[in-house]
């Protein structure tokens, strides 16, 4: 038995929504009732069966509709997708990993047979069958990191190591949380997140750069990031801000458990090894309050979450204008019993 | 979380001398297929199991990383040092199991150079074996200027000028033969990164060189292959695991520390990446630094060592272990 893919859109009727299962397997990003920034990095190994973490680069029901909504991004915007010219080599190692993982973790659905340099490819839920020749790019019909991330779920930023930094020269950025690849091509760790507020006072990116630059091959690692979206829209990027930025004035006390959702990215990190680049995947997940709800301590604690929320936070996550709202909400479901410690639903 | 790296389980498939003083190893996977694909550049942590000594030495992978059937390494005889090399060259036979790291890139190609020009001193050309492989295979624009002492020690020098003809340029020491190398980096184009493998007085002068010419330092490329040295016996409590280790005239510190059971985090093994940076608590004597990870300040402070590469001399040391 395979994934059943769901048809459902993120855009204009936005008839996204996860089944039963897919809410039961959601990272919930909270393991207390409060949140602060953490370096909460951790070897990014399999975890238990039916989560999100069973497979390291994890497929799920979204599947064919999120490449869907990535064909229609970049479409109307190709500058999603933008290489420097030195990083075609990192392409192709993220080409390799990710049909290696996807083909080992799910192959009923995806299956790499490997002949030296002489590749084939199946991508069954896609409807794609390939045979290519690895490192010739006049074998694909895109780059070799634009092909394979069109037919992979999340973002993606490869990162050139040099001079003891990372820097953010290649990605395919199309289900982004308010940043925008093509105003970050070519930056370093340090100017991409400079607008972050508290962590660089923390000192928290320079010890991460530190970790980031030492992960070495078979290794990767992960962390868990989160904000919140009005609709459950993947592309809220600066260059689309016109059509999304007003939704978050339209939310009231009956819509909110449709309209508003919690975003959680799965962030990984890997060392690519032809390039000794490092890729970071970026996968979004979502869930609508109604859903989120069905586990009474998901909603206990996100309650208290977003009441304690220090104000600079909910600034930079984008909540002020709709938090008094979701609070009075969220407070009806929370009964003021003791959370459990850790990540998973009662 | 710590970093480091996995295993691998490999059988020597082959042992072949190249010439009086570095014979080559070929590894293989014990379980038959592919080893992990690596960029030129990388190195492997070998674990050589002597009797009741466990050493831990980095060696730069030398075969084309187009190749992932087996790895080779070559090992230069070191009469003087601490035995590892002695070990490779006499005890290690085709068939015999070793575990090597992970393959670990601290010398990597900029891939951004228009050019990448090289500069090798005896041993020091391995990395640049794989380097030159995979840059010939994507039609990279490089040269190597590679030195050694004699014509019989001029490791894979042959191998080189026949794979890449004049892009290869010998220097016999004992024929009087230098790189004239304030000319060579005058003569270079716009978008040339320099790279430098060899011992420490020659990456010294090769980065002088280059400051002294202007370039900007993050377009020098440099791996010291510093192995650590004997010394006099000396003894460490370490604080924190609450343990009073001895540290043999042949064995690091670093060796010293893990055969007490620690494990502190390491990646090269050489003094150059930082992980295995530890604290000082306290002292009573007098540190021999062998490391390019510290500042000199941080030499003088007496504050930290790097339990890889450097030793103690004198009557206590406490360490943050």
């Amino acid at each position: 038995m395979g994934i059943v893919f769901r048809d459902e859109t993120f855009r204009d009727d936005f008839t996204f929504k996860n089944s039963p299962e897919h809410i039961r397997r959601f990272p919930f990003p909270f393991h207390e009732d409060s949140y602060m920034y953490a370096v909460n990095i951790e070897p990014h190994v399999p975890g238990p069966k039916g989560s999100v973490l069973e497979n390291l680069i994890d497929v799920d029901e979204h599947y064919v509709s999120e490449m869907r909504d990535r064909a229609l991004v970049l479409a109307e915007d190709p500058l999603r997708c933008q290489s420097l010219p030195h990083m075609t080599l990192a392409g192709w190692d993220l080409l390799e990993l990710l049909m290696t993982e996807q083909a080992k973790g799910y192959p009923e659905h995806f299956s790499l047979t490997r002949d030296g340099d002489k590749w084939h490819w199946i991508n069954r839920p896609l409807g794609i069958d390939h045979h290519f020749v690895f490192g010739d790019l006049t074998t694909l019909p895109y780059g070799p990191m634009e092909y394979i991330t069109r037919q992979s779920q999340g973002d993606f930023c490869i990162l050139d190591q040099r001079d003891g930094n990372l820097w953010m020269d290649a990605g395919i950025v199309t289900t982004q949380a308010d940043w925008s690849l093509d105003f970050d091509i070519g930056m370093n760790f340090f100017e991409w997140h400079a607008p972050v507020p508290l962590a660089h006072e923390k000192g928290i990116f320079t010890r991460a750069l530190k970790f980031l630059t030492n992960i070495q091959q078979g290794k990767p690692a992960r962390r868990l990031n989160w904000t919140m979206t009005i609709n459950p829209r993947l592309d809220t990027s600066p260059e689309n801000y016109h059509k999304w930025g007003a939704d978050r004035a339209t939310v009231t006390p009956e819509n909110v458990g449709q309209k508003v959702h919690l975003r959680v990215e799965l962030q990984s990190f890997w060392r690519l090894p032809r390039s000794n680049a490092m890729v970071f995947p970026i996968r979004c997940y979502l869930i609508k309050m109604d859903e989120l709800v069905t586990s009474r301590k998901w909603a206990r604690r996100l309650h208290r979450v977003i009441r304690d929320l220090p104000e600079e936070l909910a600034t930079y996550k984008g909540l002020t204008l709709y938090r008094p709202t979701l609070l009075e909400w969220l407070a009806k479901h929370d009964d003021g019993a003791e959370t459990s410690p850790g990540f998973g639903p009662d | 979380m710590s970093t480091g790296t996995t295993k691998l389980d490999v059988a020597v498939a082959d042992v072949v001398p190249v010439n009086e003083l570095v014979t080559r190893f070929h590894f293989r996977p014990t379980n038959g297929g592919l080893l992990p694909t690596f960029s030129g550049g990388a190195h492997v942590v070998v674990e050589m199991r002597d009797g009741d000594t466990t050493r831990l030495n980095p060696y730069s992978l030398m075969s084309s990383p187009l190749d992932t059937s087996e790895y080779t390494i070559s090992v230069r005889r070191d009469d003087a040092g601490r035995g590892g090399s002695l070990f490779m060259h006499r005890a290690v036979k085709p068939g015999d199991r070793m575990v090597i790291s992970y393959p670990v890139n601290l010398f990597s190609l900029d891939l951004r150079a228009k050019k990448h020009l090289m500069i090798a001193g005896g041993i020091g050309i391995t990395p640049f074996m794989a380097q030159t492989a995979q840059l010939a295979a994507t039609s990279g624009n490089f040269e190597l200027h590679y030195a050694c002492r004699t014509a019989s020690l001029f490791t894979y020098g042959d191998v080189l000028a026949e794979r890449y003809g004049r892009r290869i340029h010998l220097y016999h020491d004992d024929r009087g033969e230098k790189i004239e190398l304030t000319r060579l980096l005058s003569s270079q184009p716009l978008g040339t990164h320099l790279y430098v493998c060899g011992p420490a007085p020659m990456i010294d002068w090769v980065r002088r060189t280059a400051a002294e010419a202007g370039w900007p330092p993050e377009t020098v490329h440099f791996e010291h292959f510093s192995a650590p040295q004997p010394g006099v016996p000396f003894d460490v409590e370490l604080a924190v695991s609450g343990k009073t280790i001895h540290v043999g005239e042949q064995q690091s510190l670093l060796e010293a520390i893990e055969a007490a059971g620690v494990d502190p985090p390491y990646l090269c093994r050489g003094g150059v990446c930082g992980q295995c940076e530890t604290n000082v608590v306290s002292c009573d004597g007098k540190f021999l630094h062998n490391d390019h990870w510290l500042t000199e300040e941080e030499h003088r402070s007496g504050k930290k060592i790097m339990p890889c590469v450097s030793r103690f001399e004198g009557r206590s040391l406490v360490l943050e272990r």
